[in-house]
């Protein structure tokens, strides 16, 4: 990293960034989550692959709050205990919430600001920093995914591209422990998916720890170092790249592997 | 027209433009500026997941929908004082009219609302901003601007609506008229006149309506 870019948070311990025990999530009377058991170690990169309506966009969205578990529970790695079976308070969400900052599927940047502002709303608005080290911060990073330029621009007139990379940028001046993706690159043209990876494989390069809800199994491969294969609402299977993509060991694996391999 | 007509029609002129620089303008403004936050919060509450909060909105709307502007003034001017409550006109017409704008500019702000795309709401939620804040610097503002046609026309109505005023004596433009016209017996003349003037007013609102669109679509490209 560049010395004009925000820190990475500290290295408190080698626990878990969060250690998610038996999560269980329905909708109505559709069980979306049936028991999942995941460990997020800090710095690592992992990719949750599955079908569409296999609970993994779910998944990633108990991670911090949007959807909100029935029972199971998070725990964080200093120790904070997140027991959705007891129901947490607003509070307690919003400090579960407070860990992470997500990347969206479809950017959601603010239309009504120009990228800068939405780059600080957080920092100056929601963490009380400083809005002139806050720009200063921002300015760093628009300028690292080559959007010095567009500070002034609303999100209206950049490309999907530039828009997920501001949506990045959104997100790493939080600070957070962690970045969830939503599948970052589902919404763009073909041609922009590069631009996107490129720059995620760059934060995983600087140590950010990342969770990423993925179809991109060239990305899952050379930038994961980990794989977890949702289906059903369970976590069927989860290892190094190599092993899952290559030689899994259930069948649904091989079977979704060799679908997103072999669509026609 | 006779000479004797072009006479009335101008002398006439002042007292009417009078009436509604005085009356129909600061009474249309008033109205609009107390009946705006009535609406925001009846549309909020109409939002709210508590149902008793929602039903009270609901029943608000429905209320000031389903019944007679012309009823409610008089409620409020005639009415209430049988019940020991007196009112001025001015401010009888204010509440009644500013009531009338909260029914029915809940609506529109209640739709303008629910037209922000739900992940608005989750990218502010995962910046960390409580509901009140993602309610004021995100969705609202998104609101305003698809709110702007729709209250305009809300505007507009009431602009013309506040010559109901004139029946509980509050002196405005159409209640200048209606005395010239009473004083001259020249009914066609007055009446006509007053629609002009009350016309000329809508279309410069209209412009502004045209104006302020412009002004909130900077950041859209279409």
């Amino acid at each position: 990293m560049r010395s004009t870019d925000p820190p990475l948070p500290p290295t408190t311990s080698g626990r878990p960034v969060l250690s998610v025990d038996s999560l269980h999530k329905s909708f109505g009377s559709l069980p979306v989550l049936r028991g999942v058991d995941l460990s997020i170690e800090r710095g690592q990169v992992l990719a949750i692959i599955g079908a569409s309506g296999s609970g993994k966009t779910t998944l990633l969205r108990c991670l911090n709050g949007l959807e909100i578990a029935d029972s199971g529970r998070i725990e964080a790695a200093d120790g904070e205990l997140f027991d959705f079976a007891a129901r947490p308070s607003r509070t307690e969400l919003n400090r579960l919430r407070d860990r992470s900052a997500m990347v969206f599927q479809h950017y959601n940047l603010f239309p009504h600001k120009t990228v800068l502002e939405n780059v600080i709303e957080g920092p100056v608005v929601v963490q009380r920093r400083s809005r002139v080290v806050a720009i200063a911060e921002a300015r760093a990073l628009l300028d690292r995914v080559g959007l010095g330029a567009k500070e002034s621009s609303h999100p209206a007139s950049l490309s999907g591209g530039q828009q997920q990379r501001v949506g990045i940028v959104r997100a790493l001046a939080l600070r957070p422990e962690l970045l969830l993706f939503d599948e970052p690159t589902s919404a763009l043209d073909p041609e922009l998916v590069g631009e996107i990876l490129g720059l995620m494989r760059d934060l995983a390069q600087d140590g950010w720890t990342m969770v990423v809800v993925t179809h991109e199994l060239q990305f899952a491969r050379e930038v994961a170092q980990h794989v977890a294969f949702i289906d059903e609402g369970e976590i069927v299977e989860h290892g190094p790249p190599a092993q899952l993509l290559r030689q899994p060991e259930h069948e649904r694996t091989r079977q979704f592997v060799h679908r997103l391999l072999h669509p026609m | 027209m006779s000479p004797d007509n072009w006479d009335l029609a101008l002398s006439s002129l002042w007292p009417i433009i009078s009436g509604a620089l005085r009356g129909t303008v600061p009474l249309a403004l008033s109205s609009f500026a107390v009946g705006m936050p009535i609406a925001i919060a009846v549309a909020l509450m109409r939002l709210s997941r508590r149902a008793v909060l929602s039903r009270l909105g609901g029943g608000f709307v429905s209320v000031v929908r389903g019944t007679p502007l012309l009823v409610q003034l008089f409620v409020v001017f005639y009415g209430l004082p049988s019940m020991g409550i007196v009112i001025d006109p001015w401010p009888s017409a204010i509440i009644a009219f500013s009531l009338n704008v909260g029914g029915y500019g809940a609506e529109v702000v209640r739709a303008a609302i629910l037209s922000v795309p739900r992940g608005q709401w989750e990218a502010a939620y995962v910046i960390g901003m409580s509901h009140g804040r993602t309610l004021t610097r995100i969705i609202l503002p998104q609101a305003a601007r698809v709110s702007v046609p729709p209250l305009s026309n809300t505007f507009i109505s009431l602009v013309k609506d506040t010559s109901l005023a004139s029946l509980i004596l509050v002196s405005e433009l159409f209640r200048q008229a209606q005395q010239i016209a009473a004083f001259s017996q020249q009914f066609m003349l007055l009446y006509v006149e007053a629609a002009v003037v009350y016309w000329l007013i809508c279309l410069t609102l209209s412009a502004g309506q045209g104006a302020l669109e412009k002004r909130l679509d900077r950041y859209a490209i279409h």
